[in-house]
């Protein structure tokens, strides 16, 4: 990738972060921290490495993405409509009665959402079953899902990383968004989870550990995966909660609340310099 | 009437599968390290590539399955009724029937009829947990026609279907030559005004000969067998309560949440009617032989029979 590339990742992640602060904010719900932890990988992923057709949504032989921690789609939501699954007025009235984006994915109402998510754990045995199919109608698309590392704790994860290294699938790509924070505080005080690379290389994963902010180590890692044969690939990728919007960096609070009308203005504001200064950056 | 077949349904189920799945070849079988139990290996036999054992991980198993419906496949997940709609209710409400993915869930050992291996693989609460799940099909058939009957059926329809198997060899009831399976179809197996007795499953052959035998009593029971408890037959249901003005219904599960509540639901709300319920009376079963069991629960001829005497004499 060259500098021009990454300028224009960059302002589409910068673009998908206002995005999921404008959705929460007009809810007056959801989950915006981890919506911006997880931003620059949805971002690399639909705009770099998937095959997929905004224009059909239900291809085939497209790839496939499962939002595993699923209450993350704001931000999502906001790559696909960039990416021209639908309007971004949507994001209007996401969370609203009646409305097509719904707090979690919805796979029957949403174009572009190829699984419908929310109960932490259940969206990688989802998409192993993809990846299975995949292997099964000898198709050659790829399965992405993104966990939270704190949803690792649930034990169907790990039911689901037997499944996937014991069926080969190394058409199957699983990142753990290690922002490090859950509801009830840092992942490490709630739960043990960590060695997290030796867990999955003790599953059968070939494990890649990056910087998720990082869109030249997104990429590194994800053309290693294509590179892995035999085995599925773990992306542990570190990430920072709140990523873009300073008080919501790395605070446990902002994990499932939304901005007031002055910290969405805040919010707006500072994700507005960001984008101004990446912009600066291309001249 | 062609010759009776004693088999259990579990096995009528697994025959089907491989008989459907001759010419579809959208259907891939998954089992939980239960295969020679619930009978999918009969499946696995004759097309090891569409079959894939998750292991004892039937959360999974049925996340994998829904990841397959996606992607275009018709999926067959298999446990015990109690692992398949207990374990893995959550990712059965939330990954199958919520986005109405086409997943076919099948239950085998449901009811008390499992037998010595007691009451923790005795499940006798499965129709009432999926009868719950919105989107869900439930499909509970009686006899060894009925369940191949059923197995087509389920298969051809679009959409996540729950289906209940036996572990015990029963006698088939059903004329092949004659017989006709609908979905969401009620049947009327004997005709009387004096009683409706409404049953479901491995029970139905026991109200059958009960009311049978009460012929000679001058006592005419109805018997209606429902093999589809969601949707359930509501029309059927309601000329019987209005026709009879009395219910009793059979089944081999916990009297509440099951047939006698779907059967309720519907009465209560048209043409109210006392329901007398032959079930599981809340109550947890225990080890023994299946026969036995039955008829220590009162699920049998003789029990039923009684219990139609009473109502009728009342």
């Amino acid at each position: 990738m060259d500098s021009s590339e990454i300028k224009q990742l960059k302002l589409l992640a910068n673009k998908a972060r206002t995005g999921a602060i404008i959705g929460t904010y007009h809810a007056k719900s959801g989950h915006p921290g981890g919506s911006l932890s997880a931003a620059d990988i949805f971002t690399y992923l639909y705009f770099k490495e998937m095959r997929v057709d905004p224009e059909n949504p239900a291809w085939e032989d497209r790839d496939r993405f499962v939002l595993s921690k699923g209450h993350c789609c704001p931000s999502l939501y906001a790559v696909l409509s960039l990416k021209g699954f639908f309007d971004w007025d949507e994001l209007l009235s996401l969370r609203h009665v009646g409305a097509m984006l719904q707090g979690h994915p919805d796979m029957k109402g949403t174009p572009g959402i190829d699984m419908s998510t929310g109960s932490l754990g259940q969206g990688v045995s989802a998409a192993c079953g993809m990846a299975l199919a995949a292997k099964l109608d000898n198709k050659d698309y790829r399965v992405y899902t993104v966990l939270g590392d704190g949803e690792v704790e649930e034990g169907q994860v790990w039911e689901a990383a037997m499944f996937a290294s014991h069926h080969k699938l190394d058409n199957l790509v699983v990142f753990v968004d290690q922002n490090g924070l859950q509801i009830d505080g840092p992942v490490t005080e709630v739960a043990g989870i960590e060695p997290l690379d030796k867990k999955f290389e003790a599953f059968g994963f070939k494990v890649l550990k990056i910087d998720g902010h990082d869109f030249e180590q997104i990429k590194d890692a994800l053309d290693t995966a294509r590179t892995v044969k035999g085995m599925p690939t773990a992306i542990l990728a570190k990430t920072v909660k709140g990523k873009g919007v300073s008080f919501m960096e790395n605070q446990v609070g902002w994990h499932g609340v939304a901005p007031n009308k002055e910290q969405y203005a805040q919010a707006v504001f500072e994700l507005k310099k960001q984008a101004l200064e990446i912009k600066g950056g291309l001249d | 009437m062609a010759e009776t077949v004693l088999k259990a349904t579990r096995e009528s189920f697994g025959e089907a599968l491989c008989e459907l799945a001759e010419t579809n070849k959208d259907i891939v079988v998954f089992d939980a390290d239960l295969a020679a139990a619930t009978k999918t290996s009969i499946f696995q036999k004759k097309y090891p590539e569409r079959f894939f054992d998750c292991g004892i991980a039937e959360g999974n198993m049925i996340g994998v399955a829904a990841g397959m419906a996606a992607a275009g496949k018709i999926p067959v997940a298999a446990s015990f009724a109690m692992f398949a709609t207990g374990r893995a209710f959550e990712q059965i409400r939330n990954s199958v029937a919520y986005p109405e993915l086409n997943v076919k869930i099948a239950g085998s050992h449901a009811g008390i009829s499992t037998g010595e291996d007691g009451a923790t693989h005795q499940c006798i609460e499965d129709i009432a947990i999926m009868r719950a799940i919105p989107n869900m099909m439930v499909l509970n058939p009686a006899d060894h026609w009925e369940m191949k009957a059923a197995t087509k059926a389920a298969i051809a329809y679009d959409g996540p279907v729950y289906i209940r198997l036996g572990r015990l060899a029963i006698p088939s009831f059903n004329d092949p030559d004659t017989y006709e399976f609908e979905l969401g179809k009620g049947i009327t197996l004997h005709e009387g005004d004096d009683v409706a007795v409404i049953a479901t499953g491995l029970v139905v052959n026991e109200a059958l000969k009960a009311v049978r035998e009460l012929e000679t009593e001058g006592i005419n029971a109805r018997l209606i067998n429902i093999h589809t408890i969601k949707p359930i037959d509501r029309d059927i249901i309601i000329k019987a309560a209005r026709e009879t003005g009395r219910i009793i219904t059979v089944e081999e599960h916990n009297v509440i949440g099951g047939l006698a509540d779907a059967v309720s639901e519907v009465v209560t709300a048209t043409c109210p009617v006392k329901i007398t319920r032959i079930g599981v009376q809340d109550r947890f079963g225990y080890s023994g032989p299946a026969w036995e069991l039955l008829d220590n629960f009162g699920l049998t001829q003789p029990h039923i029979a009684n219990v139609i005497r009473r109502v009728v004499g009342n």
